[in-house]
């Protein structure tokens, strides 16, 4: 055998010597759940160091957006984080009515909420699951997808589709919420937390679940926050910075709803974390819809801002009136002069806060579009975060910090 | 009392003098500018003073700007103050011929990406950055994509009104 080692193979030089072992996880293995790299230097088991390479499924989409009128960019925002694409369609058009310092109604920030939150238990329903997953619980993965499906129902029932959604317009929705869109809503209301009470009997207090997360992956509030953590990432870690909250918008401020926080930042916290934002979620949602159904005569039809110069008519309207054609020509042809000025959004995504940094020179299209996606902000922490923990620890912390490669790569 | 944009404006200006320039308040955020030597100088005075306190760096990009003779490429920077819940812009201009702008990575941790990514997009050289080099883009790419010598193809282009929708005239 060492013959074999000595004359037939050629060793590259130096690797006698060397008492470690390169491991590349990624850019396409099942423990990444996602493009992207980790080279992996491991002592045994034990990581020494990680170095991550990003930028598989980069598709230019600031250099894109640069070149198209407004509502041709949600789209775009779709596969930033496609596990909840409606948070990012929304805040793209929230970014727009700010710059255009348009006034939404009540009722359309409220459908909003909904929809928002529907998309935010969908996308910590499959981080959450997903970190299950990665620690040998495969069943309920399998059993919260079920569920996950009624939350893509109704999106489907709102916008046509279910996971680049294209969810809305600048303004509100593109049509009025229908009756099958609300019995699904309260079908699901209904059916959830029975559910994401089973999941949590599950995984919180399973015993091969604890060992394997507690104190898997941590990091400390003060690195998280120079790190530029933000989310349930940072929650968990213990600091109660929440978008929603701090700078609220889309009528947050009239929801009840607490901040999870944990402690130690680990996988375990973040798990937790998730899960009782899931639980806060549900709150709002049911908050939303007691709000909604509130509304009585010709309040309850509004599901769009006035705004004809940017909001899409609907298709009737621009075989039948004069005025329509005219606004769904000049918008679809993109001729519609955006104001100059110089805006900075964010919402609460599913990862943590994600901003848009729009400025328009008064063209037609944004002269600069930036995304603050807050994945490709706290991956960074991830050598430093994995360094000196087990290999198989680290497949966990990956998962547990919900690393979405459409988000980091924008 | 708590923290608002005028105390910051009067803060940085005690300290900097006419150094802090460009004040302005879009969409109710502060914005300023300073010249690139001092950029530094003013995120760590934002960062250590005890009323400002802007710890946390949310977002650091660039935009080209062709015309500026001299201040092609702004560094911008959006930073928050997560006590008082208060966020400020803060840019720096630097020329294209030599884009040399130092980094904020001692400061920041998260600033390591963001400014690589800055490199890659529009050539900005974060001087005394570890480790500068492309991040999204391959590391063979001799250009920087973002900056506005390299155009799409404009979709909303003028000269499309006219002949091709018959209302006559012509751009050429």
């Amino acid at each position: 055998m060492s013959e074999l080692t000595h004359h037939n193979i050629k060793l590259p030089e130096g690797s006698i010597e060397k008492q470690t072992t390169t491991l590349n996880l990624g850019p396409t293995h099942p423990a990444t759940h996602g493009v992207f790299q980790n080279i992996i230097e491991v002592d045994g088991e034990r990581i020494v160091s990680a170095e991550q390479t990003v930028g598989y499924i980069h598709r230019a989409f600031e250099k894109i957006a640069e070149r198209r009128p407004l509502y041709q960019i949600t789209p775009l925002t779709d596969r930033l984080n496609y596990c909840s694409s409606p948070i990012n369609n929304m805040g793209w058009h929230l970014t727009c009515e700010k710059l255009l310092k348009v006034k939404t109604p009540k009722r359309v920030d409220y459908l909003r909420v909904i929809i928002m939150e529907l998309a935010r238990i969908a996308d910590h329903l499959i981080c959450n699951s997903i970190v299950g997953v990665d620690t040998g619980a495969l069943s309920v993965f399998f059993y919260v997808m079920e569920y996950r499906e009624l939350i893509y129902e109704i999106y489907e029932e709102v916008c046509g589709s279910r996971l680049t959604t294209n969810i809305g317009r600048i303004g509100g929705f593109e049509r009025n919420f229908s009756n099958t869109a609300f019995t699904k809503l309260e079908k699901f209301l209904d059916e959830y937390p029975k559910v994401l009470k089973e999941f949590e009997k599950l995984l919180t207090r399973n015993r091969i679940f604890m060992e394997r997360t507690i104190g898997a992956g941590p990091i400390a509030a003060e690195r998280a926050l120079n790190y530029g953590f933000t989310g349930p990432n940072l929650r968990a870690a213990g600091v109660d910075y929440d978008v929603r909250v701090h700078s609220p918008y889309s009528s947050y401020e009239d929801f009840d709803f607490q901040i999870p926080v944990g402690k130690t930042g680990d996988c375990y916290d973040r798990f937790l974390v998730r899960n009782l934002e899931m639980w806060e979620s549900l709150s709002i949602i049911t908050q939303a819809y007691r709000k909604i159904q509130e509304f009585k005569g010709a309040e309850a039809e509004v599901y769009h801002a006035d705004i004809p110069e940017y909001y899409l008519p609907e298709k009737k309207d621009v075989y039948t009136k004069m005025e329509a054609l005219i606004y769904h020509f000049k918008i679809i042809m993109g001729e519609t002069e955006i104001p100059a000025g110089e805006v900075y959004h964010s919402v609460e995504g599913g990862n943590g806060e994600l901003g848009f940094y729009l400025i328009s020179d008064g063209g037609r299209t944004p002269y600069r579009l930036h995304f603050r996606r807050p994945c490709f902000i706290y991956y960074q922490a991830y050598s430093e975060i994995a360094k000196g923990s087990m290999l198989s620890d680290a497949v966990i912390t990956l998962s547990s910090l919900n690393l979405i490669a459409g988000e980091m790569d924008a | 009392m708590s923290l608002t944009n005028d105390l910051i404006k009067q803060r940085l200006t005690d300290k900097f003098g006419e150094q802090v320039s460009a004040f302005s308040e879009s969409y109710g955020m502060l914005s300023f500018e300073a010249p690139k030597e001092i950029n530094l100088k003013v995120m760590q005075f934002l960062y250590d003073d005890a009323e400002l306190r802007f710890q946390f760096l949310t977002d650091l990009t660039a935009v080209h700007y062709p015309d500026q003779q001299g201040r092609e490429l702004a560094v911008v920077y959006h930073l928050h103050n997560l006590v008082d819940n208060i966020r400020i812009r803060f840019k720096v201009f630097t020329g294209i011929s030599q884009p040399d702008v130092f980094t904020a990575t001692r400061l920041y941790e998260s600033a390591n990406w963001m400014e690589r990514e800055t490199f890659d997009f529009y050539g900005v050289n974060f001087v005394g950055h570890p480790n500068l080099k492309r991040i999204l883009n391959v590391d063979e790419m001799d250009y920087f994509p973002m900056r506005k010598e390299y155009p799409l193809e404009d979709q909303t282009r003028r000269d499309k009104d006219d002949e091709m929708f018959g209302r006559g005239g012509s751009v050429w």
